[in-house]
C-alpha cells in the first residue's frame, strides 16, 4: 500500500506491506542511521521520533506514521554533531552503533525536562543500551550537552 | 610525543554516529536474497526426514539447502590460528543437531516473508535423544554428543568424545598434595561460573555475492576477517584465492564475533544461486545460535603458613564447551595461565580440568576468555583463606603477588592449547595499582564495613592479570603507501570493532613518521587489499598489530630519509627528519613532504614508496589491575547495590588515554554484569529462557552510577612506545570484588555467579539459623 511519509520535513511516497514496521521502510529508504538492534523494543538501537517523542521503531507500524513527523539524526544534523562532539571529548564513543538512538532521545528529553537531575536523565536514557561504554563518559557528555552540572 | 598519549577522538567516531553507511548490512545490495535459517526445537535428537511439501517451488523461493548438500568436512568454527586448539566437530549442516538453535536447513528468497512462509511448510522429523543438561553428569552420559567419524582434533588436546570431552589438560609445579601437609591452613572451595552472553548492540549479520571475475565476496561483521576467508574455504571445499572477506564497521564483539557464524551458509547460497544474498540475525539467535561464555565449575584449594606465606595451590576446573568445542580448552587454560602466575612466589601448582560437550548453545570466545572464570574462584578464594588465617586480606596479597623483574613457572609451561613462553616482568606495577586503589575507594574508612541501620556497606577487592597476544602465534602485519602531496595510506589487516584500532594504529603511524594524525589514511580489515592479522582477540591489537605498524612506520621513515638525501645529493647521515619538513642538517637545503610526495610520483626518480611491518610476540606482557567494589546490601531484603568501582589499571603507555579508559569502564560493566546480573538461563528440556533483551539483563546506565578509573605510570619496553593491552584487562576482578565486599557487609560468601539478592538473602538468613 502507497503511504506518504514526513521524513525530516521532507515528503517521501513508499509502497509498504500492512505490517511493515519503520525501521525496515526508513532502511530500505538508506536512512543508514536507523539500526536493527533486537526486534523487541528492548535496547533503544532503532530509535527515532515520532512528532518528537522517541519511539522504537522495530515496533512501529509504517502505516501508522501517517500524518505524523519522523524524525531520524540525518534530520537534526547540527544537534547530534554537537552531541557527537561532546561524547567524542570524553571518548565515550566505541562501536557507534547505538548513537543515533541514543542521541534522538537526548535530544528530546532537552526539548521536554529543563535542568534535569543526574537520576532524571538515567531514567530518560534507560531503554537505550550500551554494551560497550560504560555509561559514565557518556553521563559527563549529556551533562555538558544539557549545560546542567 | 606528538601523537601518542593524546585523546584523539575516533577517527570514524562522527561517520558511525551520525548514520554514514558503514556497518555491514548497510553494504548489503539492495536486491539481496534474504536467508532465514530452520533452527532445531530440540536439544539433542537426529534429522530423520526432511519433507519440503513445496516450499521449494513457492516463486520467489530460490533455494533450499540442508545437511545433504554438503560433503562431510569436519571444521571449528572458532576463528584462531591455524592449526586451531579446537576439535574439529561442526559441519555446516548435520543430520544430528545437538542444542536448541542449531541449524538444520537455510531457505533464500527474495524476501523475508517468503523465507518464513517456506519455513512454515516444511516438515522436519526428529528422533529425540535423550540430551545431557547438567556438565557435572556430561562424562559417561549415555548419550554421546558427537559420534561422528570425521570429527578430530588438530593436534594433542586431550579429546574423548566418547566420553564427552572435547579436551582435558593438568599441569603440575612441585607437589602439591605434600605441600599442603606442610601448611598452617589450607582451605578448599567449589565456586561456579554462569553463561554470560555478549549481548553486543548489531546482531551477527554477513553478506555476499559472486563477483566479474567469479569470486565469492562476503561482507561481515566478524572480529577475523583473515579466519572467515579459511574456514569458508575448508568448510565449503572451496579454493581460498576466490573468496574476499571485507569486515565493514562492527556494531561490538566482545569476542562474539571472533567465531564463523552465518557465513558458512550464507557463502553455501551465495555460490548455488550466484546470486547477492544476506543473512542478519535476529536477536533470539544471537542469544541461542551462537556462543557465549564457557560456564565453569571451579575448585580451588589454598594453602598457607600463619605468616601469611602463600605455599601450595591446586585447581582443578569443569567447563561445559556446549554442543561444539570452540574455544573449549583454550578458554579453560587461560582460567589457569591468567591467574596462577598472580601468586608467583608459592612452592607448588597444580592445574588440571576437563571441559565436556553438553546440548547447550555452545560456549565461545567472550572478553576474559576464562580468565575472569578463574579470577572469580581464586580471588574470592584467597579472602576465604585470609579469614582462616586471620591475616589481612590486602596485605596478604601484597606479600603474595608478581611484581617487577619477576616470572612464574606458568608462563613458561602454560600456552593456549599448547606450551607457553617464559617471560620476566619487565613492567610491573600492580603494587602500585593496589596501593591507589586503596587510597581512592577510601579503604581503611570504610574495611570490611560500615553500617547504617538495616543497610550496610562493605568494601572487597581483587587483583588481575592478563595477556598482551598469543607469543609465536599470533602475527599482525601493516602495510604503508606514501602518496602525492605527501600523506600516508595505512593499510593493516588488524580489526576494528569499536575498540579504537583504527585510530590508535593510525597514531602509531603517525608517531614513527612524526606527522600529524590527518596524514595517515587507515583503511583495514579486507584481505585481498589489506595484509595479514590474526583479528582482534586475545588483548592483542595494540600491542601485536601495534608493533607491526611502528615497524612499518619505522621503515617507512628510513626509505623517506632516502630519497630526501638523493634528492638534496647528500648522505642519509646529513639528513634532518622533522616530518612535514626535511632538511639537511647544516639547513642549506630543505623539502616538505608534500613536495616530496609530488616529487617521487610525477617529477623525478619516480617510484611509489611502500613499507611493511611484520610482528609476531616473543611474549605476552600481561597488564594487570587492581579493582575494588563497594556495595550495599539491605539486610532485611538481600537487595544489593554497587555504591562504587575503583580500578587502577596498569597496561603500559595509554597510546589514547581516553580509548584506553573506554576498553576499561566497558570491560568493568561486562565484568559487573556477569558478577550482579547476567545469567543465560536454560529450561529443562534444553532451551533458552534468556534469549531477549526482557529477560537478559544487561546492566543499564541506572544501574551503574559511580566507576573511578585510573592507570599506572609504566612502560613494556617491548611494546609499541610502551604500551601493553588494555581491551580484556577491565573486566575480570568485579565477581571477586564483589563477592568479597558482600562477605565484608554482611558475611555471606556467595560462591555461584551472579551475585543476586536472592541469593544474598537465603545465605543471610541461612547464617542466622546456624
Amino acid at each position: 500500500m502507497i503511504v506518504t511519509l514526513d521524513i525530516n520535513n521532507r515528503p517521501y511516497e513508499v509502497n509498504v506491506r500492512p505490517d511493515e514496521y519503520l525501521l525496515e521502510t526508513l532502511r530500505n529508504l538508506r536512512f543508514f542511521s536507523v539500526r536493527k538492534g533486537c526486534d523487541t523494543t528492548s535496547c533503544g538501537v532503532c530509535t527515532i521520533l515520532v512528532d518528537d517523542n522517541p519511539i522504537a521503531s522495530c515496533s512501529y507500524f509504517t502505516v501508522k506514521a501517517e500524518g505524523h513527523k519522523v524524525t531520524t539524526v540525518e534530520g537534526i544534523k547540527e544537534e547530534s554533531e554537537k552531541i557527537v562532539d561532546l561524547l567524542q571529548k570524553e571518548g565515550s564513543d566505541q562501536c557507534g552503533y547505538c548513537s543515533p538512538g541514543f542521541t534522538l532521545t537526548l535530544y528530546s528529553m532537552k526539548q521536554k525536562l529543563e535542568k534535569p537531575t543526574d537520576d532524571e536523565i538515567r531514567n530518560y536514557l534507560v531503554s537505550n543500551l550500551c554494551r560497550c561504554s560504560g555509561y559514565e563518559g557518556q553521563q559527563t557528555a549529556i551533562k555538558n550537552y544539557l549545560e546542567v552540572k | 610525543m606528538q601523537c601518542i598519549g593524546k585523546d584523539h577522538p575516533k577517527v570514524d567516531g562522527k561517520g558511525l554516529m551520525t548514520g554514514k553507511l558503514g556497518y555491514t548490512d548497510d553494504l548489503a545490495d539492495p536486491s539481496s536474497l534474504i536467508i532465514k535459517v530452520l533452527r532445531s526445537p530440540h536439544a539433542f535428537a537426529k534429522i530423520t526426514e526432511i519433507n519440503l511439501n513445496g516450499a521449494d517451488e513457492i516463486p520467489g523461493v530460490e533455494c533450499i539447502i540442508t545437511h545433504k548438500d554438503f560433503k562431510r568436512i569436519a571444521v571449528t568454527r572458532a576463528g584462531q590460528g591455524y592449526p586451531e586448539p579446537s576439535p574439529h566437530d561442526k559441519f555446516v549442516l548435520d543430520n544430528v543437531v545437538r542444542h536448541v538453535g542449531d541449524e538444520v536447513l537455510a531457505v533464500a528468497a527474495i524476501n523475508e516473508q517468503l523465507c518464513l512462509k517456506a519455513l512454515d511448510i516444511i516438515d522436519v522429523t526428529y528422533e529425540v535423544m535423550e540430551p545431557v543438561l547438567d556438565f557435572e553428569k556430561a562424562i559417561g552420559h549415555q548419550s554421546i554428543i558427537h559420534s561422528e567419524e570425521e570429527c578430530h582434533e588438530m593436534f594433542p588436546i586431550g579429546f574423548e568424545p566418547s566420553k564427552n570431552i572435547a579436551a582435558s589438560y593438568s599441569m603440575n609445579v612441585g607437589d602439591v598434595d605434600e605441600d599442603f601437609k606442610k601448611c598452617d591452613v589450607v582451605v578448599e572451595h567449589s565456586y561456579y561460573t554462569q553463561a554470560q552472553a555478549h549481548a553486543m548492540m548489531e546482531p551477527h549479520t554477513a553478506n555476499a555475492h559472486i563477483d566479474f571475475q567469479g569470486r565469492l565476496h562476503i561482507n561481515t561483521s566478524t572480529q577475523t576477517p583473515f579466519h572467515v576467508r579459511r574456514i569458508v574455504a575448508t568448510a565449503l571445499d572451496y579454493p581460498m584465492s576466490k573468496i574476499r572477506v571485507i569486515k565493514p564497521r562492527v556494531g561490538g564483539g566482545f569476542g562474539g564475533k571472533q567465531c564463523v557464524h552465518g557465513e558458512l551458509i550464507l557463502a553455501a547460497i551465495a555460490l548455488k544461486t550466484e546470486k547477492p544474498c544476506k543473512i542478519v540475525f535476529t536477536r533470539e539467535e544471537v542469544f541461542e545460535s551462537t556462543f557465549s561464555r564457557h560456564p565453569m565449575r571451579i575448585d580451588v584449594k589454598l594453602g598457607a603458613m600463619k605468616d601469611g606465606t602463600m605455599k601450595a595451590f591446586d585447581v582443578n576446573i569443569l567447563s561445559d564447551t556446549g554442543a561444539y568445542g570452540e574455544h573449549a580448552l583454550t578458554v579453560f587454560m587461560v582460567a589457569g595461565s591468567k591467574v596462577l602466575p598472580m601468586y608467583n612466589k608459592v612452592d607448588s601448582v597444580r592445574f588440571t580440568g576437563d571441559i565436556v560437550y553438553t546440548n547447550h548453545t555452545p560456549g565461545g570466545a567472550y572478553r576474559g576468555y576464562g580468565a575472569i572464570q578463574g579470577n572469580f574462584a581464586v580471588e574470592s578464594c584467597i579472602d576465604l583463606l585470609c579469614e582462616k588465617l586471620e591475616f589481612d586480606p590486602v596485605k596478604f596479597r601484597q606479600k603474595n603477588m608478581i611484581g617487577l623483574g619477576e616470572t612464574s613457572p606458568i608462563f613458561e609451561i602454560m600456552g593456549e592449547g599448547t606450551e607457553g613462553t617464559a617471560m620476566f616482568m619487565e613492567s610491573c606495577k600492580l603494587d602500585y595499582c593496589v596501593e591507589r586503589g586503596l587510597e581512592l575507594m577510601k579503604w581503611n574508612e570504610k574495611y570490611p564495613r560500615v553500617a547504617n541501620g538495616r543497610k550496610v556497606r562493605g568494601v572487597g577487592m581483587a587483583i588481575a592479570m592478563q595477556g598482551s597476544g598469543i607469543p609465536h602465534i599470533d602475527m599482525a602485519s601493516a602495510v604503508l603507501k606514501f602518496n602525492d602531496d605527501g600523506f600516508f595510506n595505512l593499510l593493516i589487516g588488524a580489526t576494528e570493532i569499536g575498540q579504537g584500532s583504527d585510530t590508535v594504529l593510525s597514531q602509531i603511524a603517525a608517531e614513527a613518521l612524526s606527522v600529524p594524525l590527518d596524514k595517515i589514511i587507515v583503511y583495514s580489515s579486507d584481505t585481498d587489499l589489506t595484509p595479514f592479522d590474526t583479528g582482534a582477540y586475545a588483548s592483542s591489537t595494540s600491542y601485536v598489530s601495534g608493533n607491526a605498524v611502528k615497524n612499518a612506520g619505522d621503515k617507512m621513515k628510513e626509505l623517506l630519509i632516502k630519497e630526501a638525501a638523493n634528492t638534496f645529493g647528500v648522505d642519509i647521515s646529513e639528513i634532518s627528519y622533522e616530518g612535514l619538513l626535511i632538511k639537511t642538517k647544516d639547513g642549506s637545503q630543505e623539502i616538505t613532504l608534500a613536495d616530496l610526495g609530488n616529487r617521487l610520483i610525477y617529477n623525478e626518480d619516480q617510484k611509489q614508496l611502500i613499507a611493511d611491518g611484520s610482528f609476531v610476540g616473543q611474549k605476552s606482557p600481561p597488564p594487570f589491575m587492581a579493582g575494588f567494589a563497594e556495595v550495599e546490601v539491605d539486610t532485611l531484603t538481600g537487595k544489593i547495590e554497587l555504591i562504587d568501582y575503583v580500578a587502577v589499571v596498569d597496561c603500559g603507555t595509554t597510546l589514547n588515554p581516553h580509548l584506553a579508559l573506554g576498553q576499561v569502564e566497558g570491560g568493568l560493566v561486562q565484568g559487573i554484569g556477569m558478577a550482579m546480573y547476567e545469567e543465560v538461563i536454560i529450561n529443562s528440556k534444553g532451551a533458552q529462557v534468556t534469549n531477549n533483551f526482557m529477560n537478559y539483563r544487561i546492566p543499564t546506565r541506572k544501574e551503574i552510577t559511580n566507576m573511578q578509573v585510573e592507570f599506572a605510570d609504566t612502560y613494556e619496553e617491548s611494546g609499541p612506545y610502551g604500551a601493553k593491552s588494555v581491551g580484556e584487562i577491565g573486566i575480570d576482578t568485579p565477581p571477586a570484588a564483589i563477592a568479597n565486599a558482600v562477605y565484608n557487609a554482611v558475611g555471606v560468601r556467595i560462591d555461584t555467579l551472579p551475585i543476586t539478592s536472592e541469593k544474598v538473602l537465603t545465605e543471610i538468613l541461612k547464617s542466622k539459623k546456624l
